[in-house]
């Protein structure tokens, strides 16, 4: 057997593993063409490169199809209910750093926290004989996030792109997003709550817990990621 | 090892106990119109049922419970007064705690009556008492119709009191709305500021991003009144704020606990009612036969089982097995008829009922033989 790495296999993501891993003295490599998704792990032994989507990492870790991982921290809490029995978060790796943020449209002059969220969402409802829909893709995230404030009256309405544009669009009346600096929630007239962060995230290295290794490779995993992270800090 | 036939025949005999009591046997659909679920609980119950899809139907759950089914059937049967059991699996999600099962058979009992409150709720409690004796479960008992009749009765505006009674079902919130009406929070930064420029006499909304949306202005405007009004409110005394607490930490035997709730409407008279529909509801139970001065009371008891308990509430649990859920639960939820009916704005009727889980009747009854 050998244990396998699986990384995000495309676009900004994807390079900046690369370089990371090449900083910690791993050389990750694409094989056959530039359109293939198949990569190698030169200098270690049995270690073998997966590329697939980042938003699959979580759910391929949880199965221990792969042993290691680089996904988001978003995208493992979302995915994965219990996600700390499932996999463990090695190495926080410093880049793909997004923040999963509550906004409102910035004309709500009268909503900043969450309190005023939750009396608008009253106030909606009378109105309007329906729940204020917050759009977004992280829907058990924000869920959990809202029950924790104890915010009621609202609805979750699916976006799973352009998130920003639905309360123009008029399908949401607010939205819960990842946003890097923000420039596209201005961009669409929305504001963040003041206590709106619901998560900062980050490229991680996460290790599987199922338990589908044998010994050898469980002490191969063990060296890869010593020699990653030497100090054991991560 | 419990079978699931042995599971089904314990259902059947706690439904035969039922029909003897009166009830008439009901069925519900398996599949559920999920947008009727989703209306009365909102997201969270997303989180706990299973949404499906159906090219035709739309939106559809897997049955979270039997309560709303019920109700349904009895909106339709037209009667003014009945009684109603069934029996069938319910099926809930499992995020935190896999020993959970996520599919189960409940057995409930519904009363639907226009008589008198006390006696409708004496008689649940005393059936599921009666069929759960041999098993000697300890029971709780709790009453969310006096904690909405302090809250009522607080020296402070009516937006405010709406507010806190709609939190009622979230403790945190109600804690965080309290604490900002007593004044032991200041007010948010930017509340101030947009409180202070409305009393400058600026037009906040003119300086605003361009209007997006579906809430209009004149929303908006709506709101910032509601906020100038509630910044001149007064701040909630710490004497009232103190006895929403003592309420709520009320812990002791029903007598004890009717004795202090008579002292406490003394000074607050809007609390009167309640307390005594709570003490024609233990006369009722004494008349059923059940022991009333031994039964235990929880000021907070059903404040996060059931969003719309609103009176009334029961559990029974097995005191030497803290890892079971309750055994059986229940309470009156007549503001949930009137959420039901909300769109004929036909108004609510009085319901009260509970369910029991047979697997856990016959795991306890095993144990004992």
């Amino acid at each position: 057997m050998t244990v396998k790495l699986g990384i995000p296999s495309k676009g900004r993501l994807m390079e900046k593993t690369f370089d990371w891993f090449g900083k910690h003295g791993v050389t990750l490599r694409r094989t056959g063409s530039e359109r293939e998704y198949s990569g190698a792990v030169a200098d270690i032994e049995n270690v073998e490169l997966v590329l697939l989507s980042a938003g699959e990492i979580p759910r391929e870790l949880a199965a221990g199809r792969i042993h290691l991982g680089v996904t988001g921290t978003d995208l493992v809490r979302e995915r994965l209910a219990l996600w700390d029995a499932q996999v463990s978060e090695l190495i926080p790796m410093g880049f793909g750093h997004a923040d999963l943020v509550l906004a409102v449209p910035a004309c709500w002059v009268d909503v900043d926290t969450l309190d005023d969220l939750d009396a608008v969402a009253a106030q909606f409802r009378d109105r309007h004989g329906f729940r204020l829909r917050i759009a977004t893709k992280y829907h058990r995230l924000i869920r959990d996030f809202l029950r924790q404030n104890g915010v009621a009256d609202y609805q979750l309405v699916d976006s799973q792109g352009a998130t920003e544009g639905t309360v123009k669009n008029g399908t949401a009346e607010a939205i819960a997003d990842i946003t890097s600096t923000g420039e596209t929630l201005r961009a669409n007239h929305l504001r963040l709550l003041s206590d709106g962060l619901v998560l900062r995230s980050q490229a991680t290295l996460f290790s599987t817990r199922s338990e589908t290794l044998n010994e050898e490779d469980r002490a191969t995993l063990r060296a890869f990621v010593a020699r990653l992270d030497p100090a054991g800090n991560g | 090892m419990i079978s699931r036939s042995d599971i089904r025949a314990e259902a059947r005999r706690l439904t035969g106990f039922f029909q003897a009591a009166g009830a008439l046997p009901v069925e519900a659909d398996i599949l559920q119109p999920a947008d009727t679920l989703l209306d009365l609980y909102g997201e969270d119950i997303r989180a706990r049922a299973y949404v499906t899809h159906d090219p035709l139907r739309g939106e559809l759950m897997l049955r979270p419970d039997f309560t709303v089914p019920v109700v349904l059937h009895h909106m339709q049967n037209g009667k003014d007064e009945a009684r109603y059991t069934y029996m069938g699996e319910v099926f809930r999600q499992q995020a935190f705690d896999p020993s959970r099962p996520s599919e189960y058979v409940q057995t409930g009992y519904e009363l639907f009556s226009s008589g008198e409150l006390a006696a409708a709720d004496a008689e649940v409690f005393a059936l599921f008492q009666e069929v759960l004796s041999p098993l000697g479960l300890r029971a709780a008992t709790g009453d969310i119709g006096i904690l909405m009749a302090a809250v009522r009765g607080l020296a402070t505006s009516e937006a405010r009191k709406r507010a806190l009674q709609r939190h009622i079902w979230r403790p945190r919130r109600f804690r965080a709305l309290l604490d900002r009406y007593g004044g032991k929070k200041p007010t948010p930064v930017a509340r101030k500021a947009l409180l202070q420029a409305v009393a400058e006499g600026k037009n906040v909304l003119a300086d605003s991003a361009p209007h997006i949306g579906l809430r209009d202005v004149e929303e908006i405007e709506a709101r910032i009144r509601v906020l100038v009004q509630d910044a001149a409110e007064p701040p909630i005394s710490p004497g009232e704020a103190e006895m929403l607490d003592e309420i709520l930490n009320l812990r002791e035997t029903a007598p004890m606990v009717l004795e202090r709730l008579r002292d406490l409407s003394v000074d607050l008279a809007a609390l009167a009612p309640a307390v005594e529909q709570f003490a024609r509801r233990l006369d009722a139970l004494a008349l059923q036969g059940v022991d009333a001065d031994s039964l235990e009371f929880e000021g907070s008891y059903g404040r996060t089982t059931m969003e719309y308990y609103d009176g009334f509430v029961f559990g029974f649990y097995a005191a030497d097995r803290p890892d079971l859920p309750a055994v059986a639960t229940g309470g009156r939820y007549d503001a949930l008829t009137g959420m039901l009916r909300r769109k004929d704005n036909t108004g609510s009727f009085a319901a009260v009922g509970g369910v029991i889980r047979p697997e856990l009747v016959l795991e306890l009854k095993r144990a004992l033989a």
